[in-house]
């Protein structure tokens, strides 16, 4: 694996996988995929959620505002891009993750030699309902079964309640010298690999 | 206004150090431009020494002064811009992640924090 940053030295899991159908703590019924391929329909759902999220819970830049440059946020980083996207109904209400740290994926012959930056988005009016937590767990179980064990992110120092969330799944703090708090977890293997 | 321009040696430090020379040639304002010393910045502080001098050449300001900082560069920085007559401290702030997160490194935090002056983050 290449890279400098640090991960623990015990692997986290196993995680639930997608498909998944949970009842959060409203009632909601809300449905967990992992989408083939993060175009179509697909994408232009997730685009709709992210023009509905509030900009007070932006972090560091993303999302960006405007359906046209959240659109191109997305294409940007959609092609190499690992999903996980939770839906009441047609409606995307939230949104998992996983885009690869570095220029050139088909230049990388196992998911494993790279490492793999986080973000989970959830839509206010669906926070503080278990359905985070339940998302990220659900990322995590995918990323494992296609081979992905390096993934790493930046939250906000004061953002206590995502760190907490981050904490309860495994995710270590690693550098801490700067605004964001960078924190790593290490996945166990899948028996497919 | 009195400007004073911080450089590291990274392509962030290499457009910042373009786009305050176009600015400064615009208003017309007094720049000062220091190189602190990045051990493990892409170019060496010799380097982006050299390339201020060429750049300033280029847009025909070589009547700018250029400096080159020992020590940890962000104190280094802090200490300078206190000791001189600046309005504003110029550096570049930000590098983008995979997800396009915007990162602000350690040594803008400290710059951001302890400068005297308003601090220009250069994007």
């Amino acid at each position: 694996m290449v890279g400098t940053r640090q991960y623990p030295d015990e692997p986290s899991g196993p995680f639930p996988s997608p498909p998944t159908t949970i009842e959060d703590r409203d009632g909601r019924s809300i449905e967990i995929r992992a989408p083939e391929t993060f175009t179509g329909e697909t994408l232009d759902a997730v685009v709709g959620m992210y023009a509905e999220f509030d900009p007070t819970d932006r972090a560091q830049g993303i999302p960006p505002t405007g359906e046209e440059r959240i659109r191109t946020w997305l294409e940007a980083i959609g092609d190499d891009s690992v999903n996980v996207v939770a839906r009441d109904g047609d409606d995307v209400i939230a949104h998992a993750m996983l885009v690869p740290d570095t220029d050139d994926l088909s230049a990388i012959e196992h998911r494993s030699d790279i490492e793999w930056e986080l973000a989970i988005f959830v839509l206010q009016a669906y926070q503080r309902a278990g359905i985070g937590t339940t998302l990220l767990e659900n990322l995590l179980g995918h990323a494992s079964d296609i081979g992905i064990d390096h993934v790493w992110l930046t939250v906000e120092r004061w953002n206590n309640p995502a760190i907490a969330l981050y904490e309860r799944v495994g995710f270590e703090s690693t550098g801490t010298e700067s605004f964001e708090q960078e924190m790593a977890i290490l996945l166990e293997g899948s028996d497919e690999h | 206004m009195n400007v004073l321009l911080g450089l590291g040696g990274s392509d962030e430090s290499v457009k910042t150090l373009r786009r305050t020379i176009e600015r400064t040639r615009e208003v017309g304002d007094d720049l000062t431009i220091v190189v602190v010393d990045k051990p493990e910045s892409k170019r060496s502080q010799d380097e982006m020494y050299q390339q201020a001098l060429d750049s300033l050449e280029e847009a025909d300001m070589s009547d700018v002064e250029v400096e080159t900082l020992e020590g940890d560069p962000g104190s280094a920085l802090v200490n300078y811009a206190e000791r001189g007559e600046f309005d504003q401290l110029v550096i570049g702030g930000g590098t983008l992640s995979p997800m396009g997160k915007i990162q602000l490194g350690p040594i803008t935090e400290f710059v951001l924090l302890n400068a005297p002056t308003t601090v220009k983050l250069v994007r």
